[in-house]
């Protein structure tokens, strides 16, 4: 990668939320992602801004994609990945987290990737240690780096994100992705909607700056970008909504609902999907679903957040 | 929200002509000499201009001034169909419905199995098409098996036809499942029938707290324990904005309850049984128990609350709460024996004997049981309009008579009513133009 961007914008020692990132920023970012892809797609992708560095992955919940995508970026720059997930770690023996992120200091790395079920669980360990934190998914918080490699797929695809109207479906009471990607798409000024049935909305959701549906017909109509959650197993067992089929039959994105969108209108889900739940199959693998090159910028845009942190760190 | 069909009944082409009447349409205030021409299963035409002269080529009716008004819609049947048919099939009910004046009627889902699945839903309406006399619905379950723990498809329910959603003769003990059930529900518009009974205040009780209970040595019920729920569930129709209704209410304290949710603009109805309007708690005098029922009968100046709010408009719905119990069930010490008690074929009569004590005016009394639960359950028929469907009752309202359980069509004699003595009967009973229900005069009513 080339460092000739205007990475004077993007200062942060810790990426832990969307919420105060600026257009700046985030167009920094986009950019320098932007870069790191062109990279990606050729046969030496090896790059060493972050050569001698250590980044730790450390997930207290399951994650294929988000982990993977993590380890790649930072060994594509050139660091030393080490994965610590939970089922190894000291907090099955009932140790805090507070603890654990105590002891991994003293391990000295320089950038720590954490994934945790507890809001805010993020925050608190960026509080404890002296690297630099990554905050690869916080309860239903934020997912900083999904919500980013989100507004590239989308600005790759469409030239822009400014004054798009982008429909985000599903559960949002539970989503992260929702949270995140509200905040970047509003500060890049896209026109956000959020869709889901009443008992999968969090209250005041509008608040958030978008527009509540609870029909996705209504929800859909012009959408340039349709955006579906996944909706967990543990979810659609009665207490949020009755059953899969039903939560299909009025919430899932089949041929008939797509219809209320743009005829050019993306199809994007941050999986994993649940086909036939939030997504019929052949939306899935819909000429117009940019799935598979969200995993793709998803390398992307970690590069690009790792690089613009690991200028942020110490030289000493 | 989708209207369901009728019960699938033909229209027959025959048109008709009613003559010589007392029209009374409870949603209008209409009280007139008139006449109702049908046609095609519809009200094609009423007024005086046809109280004399029916049309050509239709066959007349004579009403020598009886009282024609809107068949009555009873928004909580119980039945045995499908699981108990040796209690009451919707064949037997809707013949007792016919009898009674009610041209239709909401099945509740406590059955065997529980009305909670799309295709049991099907079934109740392909059933009712074929046996039954009068119109059916479907009133839904909305948690799974009754169980009040998970909610039922209740999006996919409402397109198959159930008209409202209810937990049956249970409440929802939980309140966050009650919370998202209200919600989840507001979303279709659906409307959730709640029986409000606190699960844990109500276990072991048979009839109402009180002298009468303490003098019989019968575990009693405080009437807290339907308020508690009421109040609770109110919060949450605040909170969420989902419609409700409340099956039954008894006191005056629930009363309150309802009052005050109506007045801050809530969604919030409700519905008495009426045997809480005709019967109190003295009733079950030596331990009968036709007369145990759940929530119970209650003292004496509840029943006199109940109809002055009936009367007043704050009570929205009459219910026959018709719930046939054998005498395998019935026939036992008080204490062991199951609640309930049938009512779709004395609920009229019974409604009437009020109207006849003058504690409430015809119309109020019969728009609770007509355009009220027609408005809440999204109904066309409860009205005597044109283009209403030619669901309609003729009734002599002076004609005495005495209730003999033996006569009842009802597979299960339960009648709280047996041997009580009536004034004003059901002459004819027409659905969807179709006649229903014909008295004969002598003998069997």
């Amino acid at each position: 990668m080339t460092s000739t961007l205007p990475l004077a914008s993007f200062t942060r020692r810790h990426l832990l939320t969307c919420e105060d990132l600026t257009a700046g920023e985030i167009g920094a970012l986009l950019d320098l992602a932007d870069t790191a892809a062109e990279v990606n797609r050729q046969i030496n992708k090896k790059r060493d801004a972050l050569r001698g560095r250590t980044l730790i992955n450390l997930f207290f919940e399951a994650s294929t994609r988000t982990q993977s995508s993590f380890e790649l970026a930072g060994k594509r720059l050139g660091a030393d990945v080490m994965n610590m997930s939970v089922s190894s770690s000291s907090m099955q023996k009932g140790e805090t987290l507070i603890d654990t992120a105590i002891t991994l200091n003293a391990m000295r790395p320089d950038i720590l990737v954490v994934r945790h079920y507890a809001a805010g669980a993020a925050e608190l360990l960026a509080q404890k240690v002296d690297c630099s934190v990554i905050n690869a998914g916080d309860g239903a918080h934020q997912h900083p780096t999904q919500a980013l490699l989100d507004a590239l797929t989308i600005r790759r695809a469409k030239g822009r994100i400014a004054g798009l109207k982008v429909a985000i479906c599903g559960d949002i009471l539970h989503s992260r992705v929702a949270r995140s990607n509200i905040n970047v798409l509003n500060t890049m000024g896209a026109r956000v909607c959020v869709v889901a049935p009443s008992t999968l909305l969090p209250t005041q959701a509008s608040r958030l700056g978008v527009e509540v549906f609870t029909d996705m017909n209504e929800g859909l109509a012009d959408a340039d970008i349709v955006m579906m959650l996944r909706l967990q197993r543990e979810r659609m067992q009665g207490s949020y909504v009755p059953s899969s089929r039903e939560y299909f039959h009025f919430f899932g994105l089949d041929q008939e609902k797509l219809a209320r969108a743009k005829p050019d209108a993306l199809i994007m889900h941050p999986g994993p999907m649940n086909r036939g739940v939030e997504i019929a199959s052949t939306i899935a693998d819909h000429s117009r679903s940019v799935i598979r090159d969200q995993v793709e910028m998803g390398v992307a845009v970690r590069m690009a957040v790792l690089e613009a942190m690991g200028r942020q760190l110490p030289n000493r | 929200m989708r209207k369901n069909g009728t019960g699938g009944r033909e229209t027959i082409s025959e048109a008709v002509t009613f003559i010589n009447a007392r029209l009374i349409d409870p949603a209008s205030g209409r009280d007139e000499p008139g006449g109702v021409l049908v046609k095609d299963g519809l009200i094609a035409d009423l007024g005086g201009q046809l109280r004399r002269n029916a049309p050509e080529s239709t066959r007349v009716i004579d009403c020598k001034g009886h009282l024609l008004c809107p068949g009555l819609i009873d928004m909580q049947v119980f039945t045995g169909e499908p699981g108990q048919e040796h209690r009451e099939t919707l064949k037997t009910a809707s013949q007792a419905a016919a009898a009674g004046g009610v041209t239709t009627m909401v099945v509740m889902p406590d059955t065997e199995p529980v009305i909670d699945q799309v295709a049991l839903v099907d079934y109740i309406q392909r059933r009712a098409r074929d046996n039954a006399l009068v119109h059916v619905h479907v009133m839904a379950a909305m948690t799974k098996g009754l169980s009040g723990e998970e909610m039922t498809e209740i999006g996919l329910l409402q397109r198959a036809g159930a008209i409202a959603f209810t937990n049956g003769k249970a409440s929802v003990a939980n309140t966050r499942i009650m919370r998202n059930v209200l919600l989840y529900a507001k979303d279709f518009g659906a409307l959730i029938v709640h029986h409000t009974e606190d699960p844990h205040l109500s276990e072991g009780t048979v009839m109402n707290s009180g002298e009468v209970a303490t003098r019989l040595g019968l575990p009693g019920v405080d009437k807290a324990a339907e308020t508690i729920v009421l109040e609770r569930d109110v919060r949450l129709v605040q909170l969420t904005g989902g419609r409700y209704h409340a099956a039954q209410i008894t006191c005056a304290d629930s009363l309150a309850v309802v009052r005050s949710a109506k007045a801050r603009g809530l969604p919030v109805t409700c519905s008495v049984s009426i045997n809480h309007l005709a019967l109190n708690e003295n009733d079950i005098g030596s331990y009968r128990t036709y007369f145990r029922l759940r929530p119970p009968l209650r003292a004496e100046d509840d029943r006199a609350a109940m109809v002055r709010a009936l009367a007043a408009g704050e009570i929205d719905v009459i219910v026959s709460s018709h719930d046939p119990q054998d005498v395998d069930t019935k026939r036992r010490p008080f204490a062991e024996a199951a609640d309930g008690a049938i009512g779709l074929e004395t609920l009229l009569a019974a409604a009437l004997r009020l109207y006849h004590n003058g504690e409430i005016a015809l119309l109020p009394l019969l728009r609770a049981m007509t355009v009220h639960p027609a408005r809440l359950l999204g109904l066309p028929s409860g009205r005597l309009e044109k283009g209403a469907p030619a669901d309609v009752i003729l009734v002599d309202l002076d004609q005495p008579w005495v209730v003999d359980k033996a006569q009842l069509r009802a597979r299960s004699k339960n009648s709280p009513f047996d041997e009580s003595r009536m004034q004003g009967r059901v002459l004819l009973t027409m659905v969807a133009g179709n006649l229903a229900y014909e008295y004969s005069g002598a003998g069997r009513g």
